[in-house]
């Protein structure tokens, strides 16, 4: 489903040159559950980010089903990411001027879709979290807890084959963590999503089929 | 489009501060602009008593061009007899003279006035709505019958409130007999405006007949629009056979049957070398004038709606992230302000309506009424929509191009 090979990634600016990423070899197959773990700074989001093709890597290839998309352009990126990718964030990046339904609504809405449709499947996605009965609140009048359900909602209305969680627990406490655990589980196992996530909890990453390790940018497990 | 108006609003409420400075950016400057409009509007467009003007034709001014010199007058009366009334296929065509300052006495006070003759067609072309009396006829100018109408005000000050009908008034030393009372025209109505019409057949001497430069103009009715870019061909052929009053001196005339825009165009510029292209020249004009006018506010907005990717960058990162090509970004964020420009533009509108309302209470210009037409609203509403596009394409470029990794960490970089 994903598979990096030989994938580096360096930060350049006038002066200093960063090697963020240095040699990533990974192939997550289709239905897998990996966590990616590591210090802070050793390139865990980084290699989120390539994954989700939110950067590009500096050399080496990415490939995606099979397609190689590292260097593709803006519109292709954008296609692939709207139609295979879905994300979280440690700190939901939710719109807040939007309400919940409208916000889960988004990656629908670079897609050919009616406004009625694009409402069903919004409502289904946050039924599945179990904010049902939230949907016209705006984020700021929800936990932290229910943001990143409306957050993951978000992230799973266009039914992607991929979800990449960036410590999706982060904020969290440790009951509303398992929360989402639970849900991320759930997905994997209900629809066979296969899900990225980083994290810095054992916990939460001993529960996942395999744990990627990183260090100083190099993948050392 | 309902969500993205939706998200446009909310973000405008959000930001009261930012909101309420745009707004009032843009407001003023779209009130300015619609006045402006206002007034062109009222100068150029087909009003009482020039309410076919949609379909007129004018000749104001000839040039006669030879190697050495070249001289631009009004047209004379031979020169208009000889092309202008005789174009084929047309409803009516007319020669009257320029307006000119002329005094009477009534009394021991004495009226400065303004005088126009003309022939009995001018009144087929000129819609005047008749407070008494009628208009003259053909057949009394071919006669010289020394008749008159006058307008409202005029007949205020000879005769006070009482009928002018039938009266007799003294005009450079002759007598006239009012025959018929008009409401007052305002100055900006080229071929209308005067206090008093007399027939071309009362001049005292006839030598004007022979003239092919003087002080009249002509000016042809289309049957229709859709008439008149024939005209224009059939009267520009007619002008290159045409023979200059001194064929040693000139070689040719240069002359045109022009809208009244093109008509008061080709007056700006007569003897530059702008003259041929004239009606193009000036519209450049006006618009690059309205476009500098709008730049400075345009700046501001661009400034504004800059200082406000930071805020945003999270939105965008988000939006990146779930799939949304650049070019969706750039759309947003150029009808964003396209609505902020648009509700600006509204309140312009009203603001303007009320300037107007104002300008035409305190009569800074005699006989003048300004008004705000759908034609106007329609301006304003393009005018404020090329604004949006204006100041809203650069601050959306820029947004578009954002890194979503540093739009999602909250930087612009």
């Amino acid at each position: 489903m994903i598979r990096l090979e030989n994938v580096d990634k360096v930060y350049r600016t006038e002066r200093v040159e960063t090697l963020a990423l240095q040699n990533i070899n990974l192939d997550v197959t289709q239905g897998e559950f990996i966590s990616i773990m590591g210090p802070s700074g050793c390139g865990k989001s980084t290699l989120l980010n390539l994954i989700g093709l939110l950067d590009a890597p500096s050399s080496g290839t990415l490939a995606l089903d099979g397609e190689s998309v590292g260097k593709s352009g803006d519109k292709k990126l954008a296609k692939v990411r709207n139609e295979k990718l879905g994300f979280v964030f440690q700190s939901f990046h939710l719109v807040p001027d939007l309400t919940v339904v409208d916000n889960v609504e988004i990656p629908l809405l670079y897609r050919k879709m009616g406004g009625a449709e694009r409402r069903r499947l919004a409502l289904a996605a946050l039924d599945r979290v179990g904010l049902a009965s939230r949907v016209h609140h705006f984020p700021t009048q929800l936990s932290g807890g229910q943001q990143q359900r409306v957050a993951i909602a978000r992230a799973i209305v266009g039914r992607p084959r991929v979800l990449l969680a960036d410590e999706p627990t982060g904020n969290l406490d440790s009951q509303m963590g398992d929360e989402i655990m639970e849900i991320l589980h759930g997905l994997n196992r209900d629809d066979n999503t296969t899900i990225v996530m980083v994290t810095h909890d054992d916990r939460f990453a001993k529960q996942t089929s395999r744990i990627v390790r990183l260090f100083d940018g190099r993948q050392v497990a | 489009m309902k969500t993205q108006l939706k998200l446009a609003l909310k973000v405008l409420a959000r930001r009261k501060f930012f909101t309420f400075i745009s707004l009032f950016g843009i407001s003023m400057t779209l009130l300015v602009l619609m006045v402006a409009t206002a007034v062109l509007d009222n100068v150029y467009s087909p009003r009482a008593p020039e309410s076919k003007f949609d379909r007129a034709l004018l000749v104001l001014s000839i040039a006669q061009i030879g190697p050495e010199a070249t001289m631009t007058t009004n047209p004379g009366y031979a020169f208009l007899e000889k092309y202008v009334r005789t174009m084929p296929d047309i409803e009516a065509a007319s020669i009257f003279s320029e307006a000119r300052q002329t005094r009477m006495y009534v009394g021991n006070g004495r009226i400065d006035t303004i005088l126009k003759r003309t022939d009995g067609a001018y009144w087929r072309i000129c819609n005047f709505t008749f407070l008494e009396g009628r208009p003259y006829t053909q057949q009394e100018d071919d006669a010289g019958a020394h008749v008159a109408v006058i307008t409202d005000k005029l007949r205020q000050k000879l005769f006070g409130n009482a009928p002018a009908v039938g009266k007799m008034i003294e005009l450079e030393g002759d007598h006239f007999r009012v025959i018929g009372v008009v409401p007052s025209v305002a100055i900006t109505r080229i071929a209308a405006w005067a206090d008093i019409w007399a027939p071309i057949g009362t001049m005292r001497s006839s030598s004007y007949r022979e003239a092919f430069t003087g002080d009249f103009s002509g000016v042809v009715l289309a049957r229709s629009r859709a008439d008149m870019p024939r005209l224009k061909r059939d009267f520009a052929s007619r002008m290159e056979r045409a023979q200059p009053s001194d064929p040693k001196m000139f070689k040719k005339i240069v002359a045109g049957l022009d809208t009244p825009f093109e008509a008061s165009a080709r007056g700006m510029f007569a003897g530059t070398k702008f003259r041929d292209r004239a009606p193009f020249v000036l519209a450049a004009l006006l618009v690059t004038a309205a476009v500098l006018f709008m730049t400075l506010p345009a700046l501001n907005l661009i400034t504004l709606n800059l200082s406000r990717t930071l805020e945003r960058a999270s939105e965008i990162g988000v939006r990146k992230a779930f799939g949304a090509p650049r070019r969706a970004l750039m759309s947003q964020f150029v009808f964003e302000n396209i609505v902020i420009t648009v509700l600006g533009g509204v309140i312009g509108f009203l603001l303007a309506a009320g300037a107007i309302q104002w300008l035409n209470f305190m009569s800074f210009l005699p006989d003048m009424r300004f008004d705000l037409n759908v034609r106007i609203f329609g301006y304003g509403m393009l005018i404020a929509v090329f604004f949006g596009i204006f100041s809203g394409v650069y601050p959306a470029w820029r947004m578009a191009r954002l890194n979503p990794v540093n739009a999602l960490r909250g930087g612009v970089q």
